[in-house]
C-alpha cells in the first residue's frame, strides 16, 4: 500500500492488517504515555482545504503519537486564497521533504491526482474529497462496528472481520463521502450493508452497489440491523430541493424518540448485546438524530472519535514505515 | 505554378487514378495521366478523399491566444485534414457583431492554412437573454449562415422559436448545444460534473444526467418543426437523443446532428483516472452510448462529425476536475479516431466517411465549393490518407496549442499524408510546407 485514496481497493487481508495494526495503536493510547519513536524525523503535512478541526486535529493528533513532525497547512489564510494551484503547493510542500500528505478537499480526485502525479514523491492519505471518499473515517467505523460485534459474541477483536453483521447506513447518501468508503470496507469485511434515504438522496448508480436500498426506515429497521449509522444532512439541502422541509425529513428519516425505542429492542445477532448507533458528526441534534438517540448508551458515537486517532496512527504507520529513508 | 500530378490515389478507397490539380481546380482525374510540367505527388497506397470539413471548432481568437490562435489552429486543421472549419463564437470578445466575425475570418484568410467561416452568436454575449445581431453578422463580409451558442444551452424556449424563425430568413441555421441549465444545476456550485450513472454514482461528482441533452433535443426539433426552420444539434452525446432524432427525421423535420469522434470512442470509465483531460462537455458516457453513436452515423440518423476541437492552456488541466476546463482537442486526431471507431470496425466504408467527414457538413452550411466529388473540374480542396499507417498520439507534436488530447499514447490507424487547400498543397507527408498566403511551417 503506496498511498491510501479509497476503500474501495483495499483487498481483506489489506483492510484487517489496517485494522488489527490500529488494535496496537489503541493500546499505545491507552497508555500513559501515548507515544512511539516509529515515525522519528519524518514530516506529515496536513493539507486542508476545507474547514474540519475534527479530522486535523485527529491526524495531527495520531503523527505526533508516532512522533512525526507535524506541518499544518490549511487553504484560508495561505497562498491558496490568493490563487496558487494545488500543482504549486504541492511541489512547494514536497521539496520541503514531506514524507506524507494528508489532503482534506472540497473537490472529488483531488488525493488520487496528487498520487498520480510526480508533484510529490510522499505517500497521500485521503482525508475526505468532495463527496467521493473519506477512507479513515470507514476505517474507524470499521473498528467500532467489529469492537462492538466481538463483544457481544465474547470473542477477541484482533483477526476478526463484520461476517453477517447488518448495518443500515441511513441519510444523504448522494453527497456522503463517509456513505462511498463504508459500503465498500464493510462489504468487503463481510458486513450486509442497506441504505435508507429518500429517492433524491441516492445516487443515480447506487443500485448497482452491493447494498439494498430502503426508502422507509421503519420497514428498515424492522429488517433486525446490528448497527445503524446515521449521516449528517448538511443544511444546504434542506431547502427544499431534495426534500420538503427538514421536520418532514425528521420525521421520515431521522433517529427520533420513537425510533430509538425501536433500536433500544435490537440486538447484535443472537446476542444480548443492544445494537450499536453511529454517526460520521457533526451532529445535527433534532435533524437527524435526536438528543436521546445522540447519547444514548448505546450510542458509540465517542469511540469513533478514539477510535479514529488509532486508525489514522495504523495507517501512517503502515504508509511510512514501508518506505525506505530518503 | 501550382500544378500537381497526384498518382495512384485510391478515390474514396476504391480502384487507384491519377488526379491532375491546376490553379485551384481538378482538372482531370483517370488512369496513365502525363503532365510534364506539374509536380509528381506518388499517392500509390493512399485513399484520396475531399477536404475535410469541421462545423464545430473552436480557435479561441480573439481573446485566448494562450490556448490557441486562428493561425495554429489552422495549421492543426491542414495537419488534420480539413481545409474548412466552423469557428464557435466564444471567443473574447463574444463572435456576436460584424466586427468580430469579420476579424475571425481574416484571420483566418490571412493565415491560409485551412478556410475559416465564423459563427455567430444566437445571443448577445452568450448570455441567452437577447438575440445577437444575427442579421447584420450573415450581412457581413464574413457572410455567417451558421449561429450558435455552442458551449451555452439555448435554454428559453421563446427565444429559441425566435432565433430559428429570424436565422431562417437569412438562409443561416441554428446550432443548438442541447444541455437543460436547471438539470446539469449549471452556474451553481453542484454544477454536473461528469455524466450520471454508475461511474459517478461511485465518484461522487455531480452527474450530468442524459435527459438533460435530450429534453432539449425533443423540444427544439418540435420548435423547428412547428416554425418550419433549420436545425443542427451539436455533439449528439446519447442513445435516448439518438431515438429523438430518429423520430424527428421519419417526420422530415429539418435537423441534421452531429457526433464527435471521442463521443464515438471514450466511455466515462476514463473519468475514474480524475486526469482532467477527459472532462468535457458533453461528458463522456457508457460504453453502450459508443455502440449506439456509432450504428447511428453509420446509418445516417447522425449526419456528420465534428471536432469540437477545444484547446487549454496546460494549467487549465493541471488542477481539481472540478476547476478544470471542459473540452479537448479534436483536429488532429479525429481522423485517427474516426477510422478506428467506424472504419476499422467495418461500420463504414470511406465513402460514407467522405459524406461525414466533408460532403454533408458543406452541404449543411451551404458551401458550393467545398465537400464536392472528386471529379474533373471540380475545386482542388483534397486529402491523401495512409488508413494502414498506425501511429501513436503524441500531443507535444501537434500543431495546436493544446496538449490536452485525450488519446495521448493510443496507437490509432490512419494518417493524413497530404492536404490540398483550393490547389496548394499545404501538408506533404504529414508537415506543414507553406500556406496559400505563403506562411512557412
Amino acid at each position: 500500500m503506496k498511498h491510501l485514496l479509497t476503500t474501495s481497493d483495499l483487498s481483506h487481508s489489506q483492510a484487517m492488517n489496517i485494522l488489527d495494526t490500529a488494535e496496537e495503536m489503541d493500546q499505545v493510547s491507552q497508555r500513559e504515555v501515548k507515544k512511539l519513536p516509529t515515525l522519528r524525523g519524518r514530516t506529515v503535512v496536513n493539507l486542508f482545504y476545507e474547514d474540519s478541526t475534527r479530522t486535523r486535529v485527529s491526524f495531527e493528533a495520531a503523527a505526533k503519537r508516532l512522533s512525526a513532525d507535524v506541518v499544518n497547512f490549511s487553504a484560508k489564510g495561505s497562498s491558496v486564497s490568493k490563487g496558487e494551484s494545488l500543482k504549486d503547493t504541492v511541489q512547494t510542500l514536497d521539496a520541503m521533504g514531506a514524507d506524507a500528505i494528508v489532503i482534506r478537499h472540497p473537490a472529488a480526485g483531488a488525493a488520487a491526482q496528487l498520487a498520480a502525479s510526480d508533484w510529490t514523491q510522499a505517500a497521500v492519505l485521503n482525508a475526505g474529497d468532495g463527496t467521493h471518499e473519506h477512507p479513515t473515517q470507514a476505517l474507524l467505523d470499521a473498528l467500532t462496528l467489529r469492537r462492538g460485534y466481538a463483544a457481544a459474541r465474547d470473542t477477541g477483536s484482533r483477526g476478526t472481520d463484520l461476517s453477517g453483521l447488518k448495518v443500515l447506513i441511513i441519510g444523504d447518501v448522494l453527497h456522503s463521502r463517509v456513505a462511498r468508503s463504508n459500503v465498500w470496507l464493510l462489504t468487503t469485511l463481510g458486513a450486509k450493508v442497506s441504505l435508507v434515504a429518500p429517492a433524491t438522496l441516492l445516487p443515480v448508480g447506487a443500485e448497482t452497489w452491493p447494498v439494498t436500498i430502503h426508502y422507509d426506515l421503519d420497514e428498515a429497521l424492522a429488517t433486525d440491523p446490528d448497527a445503524v449509522m446515521m449521516l449528517r444532512v448538511q443544511a444546504e439541502r434542506m431547502g427544499g430541493a431534495f426534500f420538503p422541509t427538514s421536520a418532514e425529513y425528521t420525521r421520515r428519516w431521522g433517529l427520533t424518540d420513537e425510533r430509538l425505542a425501536v433500536v433500544e429492542s435490537l440486538r447484535i445477532g443472537p446476542s444480548q448485546a443492544p445494537a450499536m448507533i453511529l454517526h460520521p458528526g457533526p451532529m445535527n441534534r433534532g435533524v437527524e438524530i435526536s438528543a436521546a438517540a445522540a447519547d444514548s448508551p448505546q450510542s458509540v458515537i465517542t469511540e469513533q472519535v478514539t477510535h479514529g486517532v488509532s486508525v489514522r496512527m495504523a495507517v501512517l504507520h503502515l504508509l511510512l514505515s514501508g518506505r525506505s529513508e530518503t | 505554378m501550382n500544378a500537381y500530378l497526384i498518382t495512384a490515389a485510391a478515390p474514396y478507397g476504391q480502384q487507384p487514378v491519377d488526379i491532375l490539380i491546376r490553379d485551384g481546380r481538378i482538372v482531370s482525374i483517370g488512369e496513365n495521366i502525363t503532365d510534364d510540367d506539374a509536380e509528381r505527388v506518388d499517392a500509390a497506397g493512399l485513399i484520396a478523399l475531399p477536404g475535410m470539413v469541421d462545423l464545430h471548432t473552436h480557435l479561441r481568437e480573439p481573446g485566448r491566444e494562450d490556448a490557441e490562435t486562428v493561425d495554429t489552429g489552422t495549421r492543426a486543421a491542414a495537419r488534420g485534414g480539413f481545409t474548412a472549419v466552423h469557428a464557435m463564437a466564444n471567443s473574447q470578445p463574444v463572435a456576436d457583431t460584424a466586427g468580430v466575425v469579420e476579424q475571425v475570418k481574416r484571420l483566418g484568410d490571412d493565415a491560409g492554412w485551412s478556410e475559416v467561416y465564423p459563427v455567430g452568436a444566437v445571443t448577445r454575449g452568450l448570455a441567452g437573454e437577447q438575440l445577437a445581431e444575427l442579421g447584420a453578422m450573415a450581412a457581413s463580409a464574413a457572410e455567417v449562415r451558421m449561429f450558435s451558442d455552442d458551449g451555452h444551452c439555448v435554454a428559453n424556449p421563446q427565444l429559441m422559436r425566435r432565433a430559428l424563425e429570424y436565422v431562417s430568413t437569412v438562409g443561416g441555421f441554428i446550432a443548438q448545444h442541447a444541455q437543460d441549465p436547471d438539470l446539469t444545476a449549471w452556474g451553481t456550485d453542484y454544477a454536473a460534473q461528469m455524466n450520471e450513472g454508475i461511474v459517478s454514482s461511485a465518484l461522487g461528482l455531480p452527474g450530468w444526467p442524459s435527459v438533460a441533452e435530450e429534453a432539449i433535443i425533443a423540444r427544439d426539433v418540435l420548435l423547428a418543426d412547428y416554425v418550419g426552420a433549420r436545425l443542427h444539434i451539436c455533439h449528439v452525446s446519447t442513445a435516448g437523443s439518438v431515438e429523438i432524432l430518429k423520430w424527428a427525421k421519419s417526420r422530415d423535420i429539418q435537423v441534421t446532428a452531429e457526433v464527435t469522434p471521442h463521443h464515438l470512442l471514450l466511455t466515462d470509465e476514463l473519468v475514474r483516472s480524475f486526469d482532467p483531460v477527459y472532462k468535457v462537455n458533453p461528458p463522456l458516457r457508457t460504453e453502450r452510448d459508443t455502440r449506439v453513436l456509432r450504428e447511428a452515423l453509420a446509418e445516417g440518423i447522425i449526419d456528420v462529425i465534428g471536432t469540437d476541437h477545444a484547446p487549454h492552456p496546460t494549467q487549465a488541466k493541471e488542477c481539481e476536475w472540478h476547476q478544470a476546463a471542459m473540452g479537448m482537442t479534436g483536429l488532429e486526431t479525429a481522423l485517427p479516431a474516426v477510422t478506428h471507431a467506424m472504419i476499422s470496425t467495418g461500420l463504414m466504408d470511406w465513402r460514407r466517411f467522405a459524406e461525414v467527414t466533408s460532403e454533408t457538413p458543406a452541404r449543411i452550411y451551404g458551401h458550393t465549393h467545398q465537400g464536392r466529388p472528386l471529379a474533373e473540374g471540380e475545386p482542388a480542396n483534397l486529402i491523401l490518407v495512409d488508413p494502414g499507417a498506425v501511429t501513436t498520439v503524441r500531443p507535444e507534436e501537434h500543431a495546436t496549442k493544446g496538449q490536452n488530447s485525450p488519446y495521448r499514447g493510443m496507437e490509432l490507424p490512419g494518417v493524413v499524408r497530404a492536404t490540398f487547400l483550393n490547389g496548394h498543397q499545404v501538408v506533404a507527408d504529414g508537415a506543414l510546407t507553406v500556406s496559400t498566403t505563403g506562411r512557412s511551417a
